[in-house]
């Protein structure tokens, strides 16, 4: 797998990815600076990471969606291409209107730095192939923004296509209230677009891929796409 | 002609205002149990160089869309004084 990340004034997770990505699954990994007006040849995955893009400044991810990497990553999820955001990533995805909705500042007020529990609602994305329907993964979140909000009509949308692949549970993979930690709607915290090919979640499997981290569970996401593209998958 | 145009950008209705919602437990912690709500907004100004108005108008307006404005979630109004 040969996969980019792209590192913007302020991210802070890119180098946790590449370390991830390239012992789990022996990605071939790049770091690509925003700047930059084209992703390298043969790019299987395309990672925007965690952090603070541009200081949070405006609104979280908003300047970064306009950054000159933006219109190259635009055109390759055209093309089926795997985009994969995660926390600050997945706002940028959204300020970009590569994903629907918008994350706003946690329902209590507070920055949220805790392991949490998702349930896995897809699993014919290259994302969660190698995961069973209703699994439930540990893996932690950190963010002050990421309620996840649509307008109602825009949510029955989102509903109606299947557009959401994780949402925030117990750890036996019941969803309620208690279990949503920063009051998104319908506890969602990853959703992906129509093609199938772009998603976006706020816990970090870059985290959670090895032992002696607490969980290796997000490793199964690197291990999904990692399947996904021996077997040749397009979205 | 420069113009001097001002933004208030400011959350849809329905969209939680986790800002308001911090300062209204302040200030009813500070006994204004008259104060029934408060919502918090972004008042932006913007200097611009343009041959009329309405051009100038339009052009800031194009700006809230590509970037100073997410249309989910917040609505703005656009004020123009015109300087020199």
């Amino acid at each position: 797998m040969k996969a980019c990340v792209v590192v913007f004034p302020g991210s802070n997770c890119d180098r946790d990815v590449i370390h991830s990505l390239s012992t789990r699954v022996k990605a071939n990994v790049s770091a690509l600076w925003y700047e930059e007006h084209k992703l390298p040849q043969d790019t299987d995955l395309v990672v925007l990471p965690g952090g603070f893009s541009y200081g949070d400044y405006l609104r979280c991810g908003a300047m970064a969606a306009t950054a000159p990497i933006l219109n190259a990553i635009k055109g390759y999820a055209e093309g089926g291409g795997l985009v994969l955001g995660i926390c600050n990533g997945f706002q940028i995805l959204t300020e970009a209107r590569l994903l629907p909705g918008a994350l706003l500042a946690n329902k209590n007020l507070k920055f949220i730095c805790r392991q949490c529990a998702v349930r896995a609602e897809r699993t014919d994305t290259p994302f969660t192939s190698n995961l069973q329907t209703g699994q439930v993964l540990k893996m932690p979140i950190a963010h002050h923004e990421g309620l996840y909000f649509l307008p109602p009509n825009d949510l029955k949308q989102i509903l109606a296509n299947k557009q959401v692949v994780f949402r925030y549970c117990n750890n036996d993979g019941t969803i309620d209230d208690k279990s949503n930690p920063n009051g998104s709607v319908d506890n969602i915290a990853g959703v992906i677009n129509k093609g199938g090919n772009v998603l976006g979640l706020m816990p970090h499997p870059e985290r959670a891929s090895e032992k002696i981290l607490g969980s290796e569970d997000g490793g199964l996401i690197w291990d999904s796409i990692a399947s996904w593209l021996k077997k040749g998958g397009r979205c | 002609m420069l113009y001097h145009i001002k933004v208030l950008v400011f959350l849809k209705d329905g969209v939680l205002d986790t800002q308001g919602k911090a300062v209204l437990g302040s200030l009813h912690r500070m006994n204004y149990t008259d104060l029934k709500d408060i919502r918090i907004g972004k008042y932006l100004q913007l200097w611009v160089e343009a041959s009329d108005e309405d051009t100038a108008r339009n052009r800031v307006k194009a700006m809230c869309s590509d970037l100073l404005v997410n249309n989910l979630i917040e609505d703005y109004t656009i004020e123009v004084d015109e300087l020199s």
